[in-house]
């Protein structure tokens, strides 16, 4: 049997190790027209941004619409928001890949970069937010001349800490994962200045025994600390609400609730960049259907899972017999906000429902419009967590219906543009597709087949199911 | 053991001739670098490497950030005693997600600093042996450290298990 005919069971239509290359140089080509457009677009997003951020610097924080009750608007709601996209790459990379699940090899690089950028667009919104940005540092536990630190105690302060070092964590995993594919680069361009760039980025890397023997080993390492360290990330951002006292807020479900959401928002960001990639870069090879089949039921259990944490939130305001909580509840969904509260249980609930069946799944159309819709809802589950229990909570003379600014409207629209400038600017100068992960799952090119230590006993199977090199050795021990 | 810079770099198309290059050198006592596009445990076997050390790295890096963290938390809040909510001066459960992060952080740090001392990352200039930008592509090499006088035999030992291309770096 000739060796060319053994396939991948995850990519059939990839024949060997250097199409893998080819196709994933075929990314870092000239970009058209259309690319520019978009770019184009996402700065003038991002100066949009800035003008209105410069805004409310100078007039102050009462001029994006920041006042009492509701100290916590759009800001705050989209910040969680982007902490949650980002922990579908960190699921992707660090979880599957300690679960041993060969399909996460062609996503994952997108999914991380898209963690990296999301955590780095989240970033900025505390400082927004804080009004006097000058002064952020004073969330550092640095000394000051008065000897006073920082509450450890608060959950803010334990904000700092998470997000800081998920930051910290998911761009070294990130960059880590991208160095063999990086020399990859170095090897295949013709352009001079990329191939400077891509020589000291990759760190002079070429793939020895020693360096491969170290990296896999790192990179396990590295898995595993990130895997903790994404569910606490927002199980931490869950207790700056959980830990107050106002109503709606202050319940232990929040830690599972928040981390279940933001994997389902993860998720769909994915399925919402992956969908037009692989129909513009053509990567049907690598993005197939059996990796939207899967990531679609990753989709269905966390919107299944939370949809239970809504319907597990409204029976214990219930059963709690308290009247301020019941009554925070009763307005998400019957009080001014009602948009918000129902398309937050719509989109995120029940419309990924949808997917239960297998045709639905199968077109990609269908599940890119679905995935767009969690996108919305989980923007809105942040506001209607945030803003109607602000709003709304334990006196009627504190009530205020809340209304988001110009100046927050146009910070929450330059966010998406700084988000997706940075996915761009990734698409055309690193490897998004995992170049050396990719061929872990790919048969090896060998001159006789029975040497391979795991040959096929049946020579009529066309396809094989390689697992990453980790899980063999695992199996050796 | 002391290697030689020069050598016989063989480039394969197959990863079993490659294997069996390493195995048939290695019994004739040479010393071999290996190159591969995607790490594979068929050649860490043909060349019997011993455990990676990044894992200490990993430990000391975890156990050194979980002290740091306890430290940072319990310090500053002795350093200026602030009742805060009724809670005791030093919060253990409330600090130990600062443990918990700093644990992370300093963990995946040394991790990466394992894994650049280990790994001698990053290789400034040329480094040793030959070197050919198939490897990142879809060949393997297998550069066996050779004086001059052994060159002869690694470079039949390269053709017969399969080699495209064989180079000689005499130095």
């Amino acid at each position: 049997m000739a060796t060319e005919e053994l396939r991948s069971v995850f990519h059939p239509d990839v024949a060997n190790y250097e199409q893998v290359n080819r196709d994933a140089m075929r990314l870092l080509s000239k970009p058209g027209p259309g690319y520019l457009a978009l770019l184009g677009l996402c700065v003038t997003l991002v100066v949009i941004m800035v003008i209105a951020f410069a805004h409310e610097v100078y007039y102050g924080i009462g001029f994006a619409g920041i006042t009492n009750p509701s100290g916590w608007g759009t800001f705050i709601t989209t910040f969680v928001f982007w902490v949650g996209i980002g922990h579908a790459g960190t699921l992707i990379s660090a979880i599957l890949f300690l679960f041993r699940a060969p399909w996460r090899q062609a996503i994952y690089r997108l999914a991380e970069a898209m963690t990296v950028f999301a955590v780095l667009t989240a970033a900025l919104f505390p400082i927004i937010h804080i009004g006097r940005p000058w002064f952020f540092y004073w969330l550092l536990p640095l000394p000051s001349e008065r000897g006073i630190w920082p509450n450890f105690r608060s959950p803010l302060l334990w904000d700092v800490f998470a997000v800081t070092t998920y930051l910290t964590v998911s761009s070294v995993f990130f960059y880590i994962g991208l160095i063999p594919d990086i020399a990859a680069a170095r090897d295949s361009t013709t352009v001079p200045w990329r191939k400077k760039a891509y020589t000291i980025l990759s760190l002079g890397w070429r793939g020895t025994d020693r360096e491969w023997k170290n990296f896999t080993r790192a990179y396990l390492f590295l898995a595993a600390l990130a895997t903790p360290l994404v569910l606490s990330v927002h199980s931490v951002v869950s207790w700056d609400f959980a830990v107050s006292i106002v109503p709606g807020w202050h319940t232990t479900i929040f830690a599972p609730y928040f981390v279940a959401g933001a994997i389902l928002s993860g998720v769909a960001m994915v399925v919402t960049i992956g969908v037009p990639l692989r129909k513009i870069f053509r990567l049907e090879a690598y993005l197939t259907e059996l990796h939207f089949d899967r990531m679609a039921k990753l989709l269905l259990l966390t919107s299944t899972i939370v949809g239970f944490a809504y319907g597990m939130e409204y029976f214990m305001a219930w059963y709690s017999a308290e009247l301020f909580e019941r009554d925070v509840f009763f307005d998400r969904v019957f009080g001014q906000y009602w948009w918000a509260g129902w398309s937050m249980i719509s989109f995120n609930a029940l419309v990924p429902q949808l997917l239960w069946i297998p045709k639905i799944r199968k077109n990609l159309t269908a599940f890119f419009i679905i995935s767009t819709f969690v996108n919305i809802g989980m923007w809105y589950e942040r506001f209607v967590i945030i803003v109607p229990s602000l709003s709304h909570s334990y006196e009627p003379w504190k009530f205020l219906n809340y209304h988001m600014s110009y100046t927050e409207a146009a910070i929450l629209l330059g966010s998406f543009g700084w988000f997706f400038m940075w996915m761009l600017l990734f698409l055309r100068f690193l490897p998004s597709l995992s170049i050396a992960e990719i061929k872990e799952i790919l048969p090896p090119p060998l001159k006789k087949h029975d040497a391979h230590a795991h040959a096929l006993d049946d020579h009529d199977v066309r396809v094989v199911e390689e697992l990453p090199t980790g899980y063999k050795e695992f199996e050796r021990r | 053991m002391a290697r030689n810079r020069t050598g016989v770099l063989g480039v394969f198309p197959h990863l079993d001739g490659a294997t069996e290059a390493i195995t048939r050198l290695r019994e004739q006592g040479y010393a071999v670098t290996t190159y591969s596009p995607t790490p594979r445990h068929e050649v860490e076997e043909a060349l019997e490497l011993p455990e990676s050390a990044v894992r200490i790295f990993t430990l000391m890096g975890a156990f050194t950030g979980s002290a740091a963290g306890a430290a940072l938390a319990i310090w500053a809040s002795l350093d200026w005693p602030l009742i805060v909510g009724g809670k005791e001066i030093v919060s253990l459960p409330a600090f130990s997600v600062i443990i918990f992060e700093v644990t992370i952080l300093l963990g995946a740090l040394s991790t990466v600093a394992g894994l650049l001392i280990t790994g001698r990352l990053p290789r400034i200039g040329g480094g040793e042996g030959l070197y050919h930008p198939s490897f990142t592509a879809g060949r393997f090499g297998v550069f066996a450290h050779a004086g001059p006088e052994q060159v002869g035999q690694a470079q039949t030992i390269m053709t017969e298990s399969g080699s495209e291309e064989v180079l000689v770096d005499q130095g």
